[in-house]
């Protein structure tokens, strides 16, 4: 149990996707610009890395086994891309508003690279399926969690008095490296 | 080899089987007609049908909630399309809409003109010079023949004068999508 525990805690803070591995970077910077924008790209993104880290763990090890292993990103792409499929579709019929407000990002969390990242991650941590799962949602969380928080500072900056050169997208790139610096404080609460 | 091919094929038939299955099951019921209708509209987005854009209004005149003649942009032309389209009778311009004015710009008169600088704030497009208690004029290259200025000149010195087509400022029409227009 305090494996799990810890392995999610890992996850979100210790080897954060998008502070500490920096994948991701797409919706980070696409959709960091409202708070609201970012909340229902960080729970689409929640839904479909769990999904996708689920799915992929029974592939690699039902489907693909050891001696088709070099099939592993292709197979991934595939099934992550039929997720999103499905996502968007439910997200059409349920939350209209969110699908419209989300835009040309909800299909490209296709190609969101921490999603395809963290399954090929579990395969090579050799995670079981519920350490898989939970690696997946751990991953999921700490990206909403660093995008909303994001989101936030950049609305304030938005105000804010910002030196012509800086202004805009430059701002938010020092911002997010500033934001990945404090994260490397996190380094040592958890040796995996 | 084929082992490879035929796991990926099983995983292609799988995730086409569950997507095929998800679009039936989660169908959204778009309206055709709106689209269609939407397809005749100009796409100006200008919002003079009182509508905050294109698409509202073709749902409005889906849903029979506003009448065909309230597109200025898209002209008289415009109705006639939309008239056939429908299978209803064509509507000239009238009641609470705007018809389409002919393209002008603003000019002021300078004898009445008290330089009170009403019309330069209302101005959009900083197209009006002056200072207070000097006289305005419209630099006419800028004007956009918005109008914005008539109603707040307190003495009315304000005229709209129409840009006649002439060789010199004649233009090739905007195409029409005769192939969008009946998809």
């Amino acid at each position: 149990m305090t494996d799990y525990l810890l392995l999610l805690v890992w996850a979100v803070f210790v080897n954060n996707v998008v502070m500490v591995q920096i994948l991701g970077l797409c919706p980070f910077m696409g959709v960091s610009k409202k708070l609201e924008s970012s909340i229902g790209m960080g729970a689409a993104t929640a839904f479909v890395l769990t999904l996708a880290c689920g799915a992929s763990y029974l592939i690699d090890k039902y489907l693909l086994g050891p001696e088709l292993s070099y099939l592993q990103t292709l197979s991934f792409i595939v099934v992550i891309a039929g997720i999103v499929q499905l996502t968007e579709m439910l997200l059409k019929k349920t939350f209209p508003p969110l699908y419209q407000a989300l835009g040309i990002y909800l299909p490209l969390i296709t190609t969101n690279c921490a999603v395809l990242g963290i399954p090929l991650l579990n395969v090579t941590r050799n995670h079981n399926f519920a350490q898989s799962l939970l690696f997946g949602f751990g991953g999921a969380v700490g990206f909403s969690m660093v995008l909303i928080l994001f989101a936030g500072i950049r609305e304030r900056m938005e105000g804010s008095d910002v030196p012509g050169i800086f202004k805009g997208s430059s701002i938010a790139m020092v911002t997010a490296g500033l934001m990945s610096l404090s994260f490397m404080g996190f380094s040592g609460l958890i040796k995996l | 080899m084929l082992n490879a091919l035929f796991v990926m094929a099983v995983l292609a038939i799988v995730l086409g089987a569950i997507l095929g299955f998800a679009a039936i099951k989660f169908h959204v019921e778009g309206n055709p007609l709106v689209e269609q209708i939407n397809a005749i509209l100009p796409q100006t987005q200008c919002g003079q049908c009182s509508f905050p854009g294109c698409k509202p209004y073709a749902t409005a005149i889906a849903a029979g909630e506003a009448d065909i003649n309230r597109c200025p942009p898209g002209g008289d032309e415009g109705i006639h399309k939309l008239a056939d389209f429908l299978g209803v009778e064509y509507k000239p311009f009238g009641g609470e809409t705007n018809a389409p004015k002919p393209k002008g710009y603003a000019f002021i008169d300078e004898n009445t003109c008290i330089g009170c600088t009403l019309c330069i704030q209302a101005c959009p497009v900083d197209a009006i010079a002056g200072a207070a208690k000097q006289m305005h004029t419209i630099i006419t290259a800028e004007c956009t023949g918005c109008e914005l200025c008539l109603a707040p000149c307190p003495v009315d010195c304000i005229s709209m004068v129409t840009i006649e087509e002439k060789t010199t400022n004649w233009k090739w029409k905007y195409p029409l999508d005769v192939m969008k227009a009946t998809a």
